[in-house]
């Protein structure tokens, strides 16, 4: 029994922290797709530009005003980004504001690409989170530990700012009935900029995780993780926040689990595979509600 | 609004195409034989990854070719002195951006061309090359196919099945490894192929392999690692990119896996030392070059790398020197070499004098034998000192056979 | 007045078509001198491969284009279907004598016959490997289409976005099937293929001369293939496409069968992606898995946007800008000099910069691309022309006898 823990707990434990780190960034594309329908394909990228400011901030800056920094950038770089390249579109039909966002996401890779000169970037040491624990018989950085616990308590907060708010309830209002909330009185472009600043912000603090963890940021960073996580949140149930959480960690662990096993090849077809499999099966993910198409 | 915009695509296109003229036009003349028209100017091609996978070590390379450049600006062909101007072009490491960008190549009238890192995209770009009758010198790309069965591709490194069999017998010699973990990435020719013949020559050794491949743009390799010592590996063997390389250095020391990593030339670079930098882990990988062989060339290339900080920046940040630069600035004098036995710039020209070209260089002599291949047979081993931040020269390998 | 109108307007279809087809006889001929009679220089070093590459993504992102913009269904596989048709071609067409230099670490590979060097024995050198690519890039097509009537079964069961995330997902699940070393007899595992027929192969001889047909040679496939989309587009079939994407409840209600057409237009899609895959094979002398990722499918979205969705002229032109602008003319971009200046921001990637920045402009701005949804067409300008001419002639009249009406249909 010892043996096989031993065997088999590192790959559990990167499962975990990885899921946790799928899942920061997983709540930022459900929370957008709840109230938008939007698959914002450039969140994904945000994470990896957020990795960069990083990078950059803590070339003249100490580290802890630069995490700071990294987190506001972020926000702003969201926001704008819905203000520039989605509120212009929004009675486009939704595929434009699809192209839109894989323009954007096109933009934020090539302009990295610019600013890096195509080198990957070392990603600064946080002392506190890449020392070393030993858990049992593994060993691993402490952002293994940190990571699950982190998401938890920001996964519990955002859900009560969702259900005891006042703009958690816009929020909800919003996502189940655009229009009528709209004439309702809710001022929509509010809650979908705090809606952006609400990912862009969980996807900063999933940057630093992810980035402590794997130390290097090259423009494509971002891609498989942000399609992983949109992959989370589509079996977790688009719109659900604890079903995005949920949805990362089985991804993360079962990705680790086919790797444990040999079939390394196909560790992100795995992922892809649950995709269509979800879609077929259930295609409201597991907490998902049903909804009814109107005509 | 359509005519603003008829008029917005016809200005674009008008103003692409008077750009477009403007550089390609020094170049129109250069290509054929006619010396007289060209001026006294000759293209040296560089092809290299600036930027993608390898970007990294494409940039060490160019600048190794970039400071030949400046050492050595001209050359006498038949009697009269050319300036040498490097054209550059990023392939972006990338077999389908390969062919476009050895097209420009061409265009620019490039007699000869110096490349490529990464062995994928100079399998890629050979046919290009080869239906444009321009001869290339690979300058570390260590797959067989390049040369195999052309005329045109030469190369001025070891190959493959060399480098994999070197650091079998060093991982059996030194390491008294029995059981290697092997790690590529899906998909990239030059892992693959290594991993290959280090398979090989380790079996025939009596060592006991496991491969693994990860896919492209993965970053968490702690699955592969545990994988490995769950096999109880001696030794880790992972000829990666560097970009990878810097991952799998960090979480191997995060999991503590206790044992050797082994690479090849892809990890000889400062970025790998930076991972490693008073880290407990030892690294070992076969190379062209060890600091220390021709300290009036380091001298040289280092305050060359100082004097801009573009090239500090392109170099990864200090003025450690990287093999693949030594290859480079190699490549650069064996172009020369080979314009000079040619008596002319015409590129047919060069490709008939190139088999013959001997050339003294700082990484050892060249000489091309069989299939354009350099004739190499021993290969450096470093290891990186975590302490100092510098390699250490550990022993000089060669194939028993 | 439907007769009226046809009768006046078929002059003009008639001298339309007749430009178009002397436009294509003139671009043949000229194709046919590129080939064979051009000096070499710095400026058809670069026009060559342009125009193949332009020929061929124009038929890939005609080919998308009849998903996304005739069909209304937004699939993000194309560049998995043109892995399998680029496969699929290789592997038919290696000559068996470098089997064992291409399949080094695979023994030799498991398919040891080669059709373009079959043929070539039978009927000589040049028809051989003429005709051999060409039933190679038709089985391309076919493999490509077999995979997608397979996929196709679960995947059009969904809806809009979740169609695209499905597709993009089979896609980089084909991609991890065709790297898996598991295959490695076939595939050649990560490995490039090589050594297969290309476009510099493709020949033909009159008499005794050998002409080359390195440009025409895509051209020609690619002409062909959107002119059978364009007919299709523009049959009974063409019609129920569109009318699935302007509203799919209603062409139900009309009597279409909704899953049948989507996967008639899902599979003549991936055929054509799978030819252009196949002639992309053919244009890289190499292929190899890894550059199909889902990049490729944005890029092609990319271009059916620039040009137009739904315009199928306007995929071709968006096309030949989009690479003649990447591959060639915004080079300079890259290269740190303008007009003898040097100019320090012009470095690596700034041409990519550049780039995505007027595609956001595109998609922002000019959403509706070049072309929008019409097509480019001769008889089309001539009817405008006179149009207006009738109208100024109208107006003229009207100005001059004062009170005639002036107002024509």
């Amino acid at each position: 029994m010892s043996e096989f823990l031993s065997a088999n707990l590192p790959h559990l434990l990167s499962g975990i922290s990885v899921g946790g780190q799928y899942a920061l960034i997983a709540i930022g594309y459900t929370m957008v797709y709840g109230i938008l329908r939007l698959i914002n394909f450039a969140h994904g990228d945000v994470f990896m530009v957020a990795g960069l400011i990083m990078v950059y901030a803590t070339a003249s800056l100490p580290i802890y005003i630069s995490i700071i920094l990294v987190v506001v950038v972020t926000v702003i770089l969201g926001v704008l980004i819905e203000k520039v390249a989605y509120k212009p579109l929004r009675s486009a039909p939704r595929m434009s504001v699809m192209i839109s966002a894989i323009g954007v996401s096109y933009l934020l890779q090539n302009c990295a690409l610019y600013f890096t000169g195509g080198l990957p970037q070392v990603y600064p040491d946080i002392s506190f989170l890449t020392k070393l624990v030993h858990i049992g018989p593994a060993t691993t950085k402490m952002v293994t530990v940190v990571t699950p616990i982190l998401t938890l308590v920001l996964v519990i907060l955002l859900v009560l700012l969702i259900k005891r708010t006042k703009i958690g309830m816009a929020m909800r209002a919003v996502s189940k009935d655009f229009e009528t909330s709209e004439l309702m009185g809710i001022k929509i472009n509010n809650v979908i900029s705090m809606t952006f600043v609400i990912g862009c912000a969980l996807a900063a603090v999933g940057s630093i995780l992810y980035f402590s963890n794997y130390n290097s940021v090259i423009p494509t960073s971002g891609a498989m993780p942000g399609l992983k996580a949109f992959v989370a949140a589509v079996f977790g149930g688009i719109g659900s926040v604890p079903g995005a959480v949920v949805g990362a960690f089985v991804i993360g662990i079962c990705e680790n689990i086919i790797k444990g096993i040999g079939l390394t090849e196909f560790s992100d077809a795995f992922t892809f595979v649950l995709l269509i499999v979800i879609l077929l099966v259930k295609p409201t993910g597991i907490f998902g509600e049903k909804s009814t198409d109107k005509v | 609004m359509k005519k603003i915009l008829a008029l917005l695509l016809a200005g674009c296109m008008a103003f692409a195409l008077c750009a477009c003229g403007t550089p390609a036009e020094p170049a129109e003349n250069t290509d054929g034989d006619n010396a007289e028209a060209s001026g006294d100017t000759v293209v040296i091609g560089v092809f290299e990854p600036l930027s993608g996978d390898n970007g990294a070590g494409g940039k060490q390379e160019a600048l190794g070719m970039q400071y030949a450049n400046s050492v050595a600006p001209t050359v006498d062909i038949g009697g009269k002195t050319y300036n040498v101007k490097l054209e550059i072009v990023d392939n972006e490491s990338s077999t389908d951006k390969a062919v476009s960008a050895a097209n420009s190549l061409i265009s620019k009238g490039a007699s000869v061309v110096l490349g490529t890192y990464g062995s994928s995209v100079a399998i890629a770009a050979s046919d290009t090359f080869a239906q444009a009758g321009v001869p290339a010198i690979g300058v570390t790309c260590t797959n067989p196919q390049i040369t195999e069965g052309n005329d045109h591709y030469f190369r001025i490194c070891f190959l493959d099945p060399f480098q994999g069999t070197v650091l079998a017998n060093f991982a059996k010699e030194n390491l008294n490894a029995e059981k290697v973990y092997c790690l590529g990435q899906l998909g990239n020719d030059y892992d693959q192929g290594l991993v290959n013949y280090f398979k090989q020559a380790a079996e025939e050794l009596g060592m006991t392999c496991e491969v693994a491949s990860f896919p492209e743009n993965n970053s968490d390799f702690s699955s592969y690692l545990t994988s490995a010592k769950n096999f109880g590996a001696d030794v880790i063997f992972a000829p990666t990119s560097i970009s990878y390389a810097q991952l799998i250095v960090d979480q191997a020391v995060a999991q503590g896996v206790g044992v050797p990593l082994l690479a090849a030339d892809t990890w000889d670079s400062n970025k790998i030392l930076g991972a490693a930098q008073g880290k407990d882990i030892e690294i070992y990988v076969s190379t062209f070059y060890a600091e220390g062989g021709d300290p009036e060339f380091e001298k040289g290339f280092k305050e060359w790398i100082k004097a801009d900080s573009n090239n500090l920046t392109n170099n990864g940040g200090d003025d450690i020197i990287a093999a693949v630069s030594v290859m480079g600035y190699d490549a650069y004098f064996t172009a020369l070499e080979a314009l000079k036995a040619a008596g002319s710039i015409d590129s047919k020209a060069v490709m008939a004098a190139l088999p013959n070209v001997t050339h003294s260089g700082v990484s050892g002599d060249i000489a091309f034998g069989e299939n354009g291949d350099a004739v190499r047979d021993t290969a450096f081993i470093k290891k990186a000192n975590v302490n100092d931040n510098v390699w250490d020269f550990v022993t000089v390998q060669s194939v028993k056979k | 007045m439907g007769k009226k109108l046809k009768s006046t307007m078929a002059p003009e279809k008639k001298i339309g078509s007749l430009i178009a087809v002397v436009l294509l006889v003139v671009l043949y001929v000229f194709l046919f001198l590129l080939d064979n009679a051009m000096p070499v220089n710095s400026t058809t070093t670069m026009l060559i491969p342009v125009l193949k590459k332009g020929a061929i993504y124009a038929l890939v992102c005609v080919s998308m284009n009849l998903l996304n913009g005739f069909t209304g269904l937004f699939s993000l596989g194309q560049a998995g279907f043109m892995l399998i048709g680029a496969y699929a071609f290789a592997i038919f067409s290696i000559p068996a004598a470098q089997h064992n230099s291409v399949y080094q670490y695979f023994e030799g590979g498991a398919i040891q016959f080669s059709i373009p060097e079959a043929l070539s024995n039978a009927l000589g050198q040049n028809a051989g490997n003429f005709l051999g690519s060409i039933i190679c890039i038709i089985i391309a097509g076919l493999v490509a289409a077999v995979f997608a009537a397979l996929i196709g079964i679960p995947v059009l069961r969904l809806k809009s976005d979740y169609l695209a995330i499905a597709t993009l997902g089979f896609a980089e699940i084909i991609r991890a099937i065709f790297q898996w070393n598991g295959l490695g007899k076939i595939t050649n595992g990560s490995n490039l293929l090589r050594k297969y027929t290309n476009f510099h192969d493709i020949k033909i001889q009159v008499g005794g001369t050998i002409f080359q047909l390195d440009t025409i040679f895509p051209f020609l496939i690619a002409t062909l293939s959107i002119m059978i989309i364009v007919l299709l587009v523009n049959s009974s079939y063409g019609r129920a496409f569109k009318s699935i994407r302007d509203d799919e409840v209603a062409a139900e209600a009309m009597g279409i069968n909704l899953f049948k057409h989507k996967m008639l237009a899902f599979v003549i899609s991936s055929f054509f992606a799978g030819v252009g895959g196949a002639l992309l094979a053919m244009f890289q002398t190499t292929i190899q898995a890894a550059p199909f990722r889902s990049t490729m499918t944005y890029e092609i979205l990319l271009i059916v946007v620039i040009g137009g969705i739904g315009s199928i002229t306007g995929s071709c032109i968006g096309s030949f800008l989009y690479i003649a602008c990447s591959e060639w003319w915004l080079r300079f971009l890259d290269s740190g000099s303008f007009l003898g200046m040097s100019v320090p921001f012009f470095r690596d990637g700034f041409r990519k910069v550049v780039f995505s920045v007027i595609i956001m402009i595109i998609v922002l701005f000019f959403s509706r691309g070049i072309m929008g949804d019409k097509e480019l067409s001769f008889s089309g300008m001539l009817r405008k022309a006179r149009k207006r001419k009738e109208a100024k002639a109208a107006k003229l009249a009207a100005s001059t006898n004062g009170k005639e009406d002036g107002s024509h249909e």
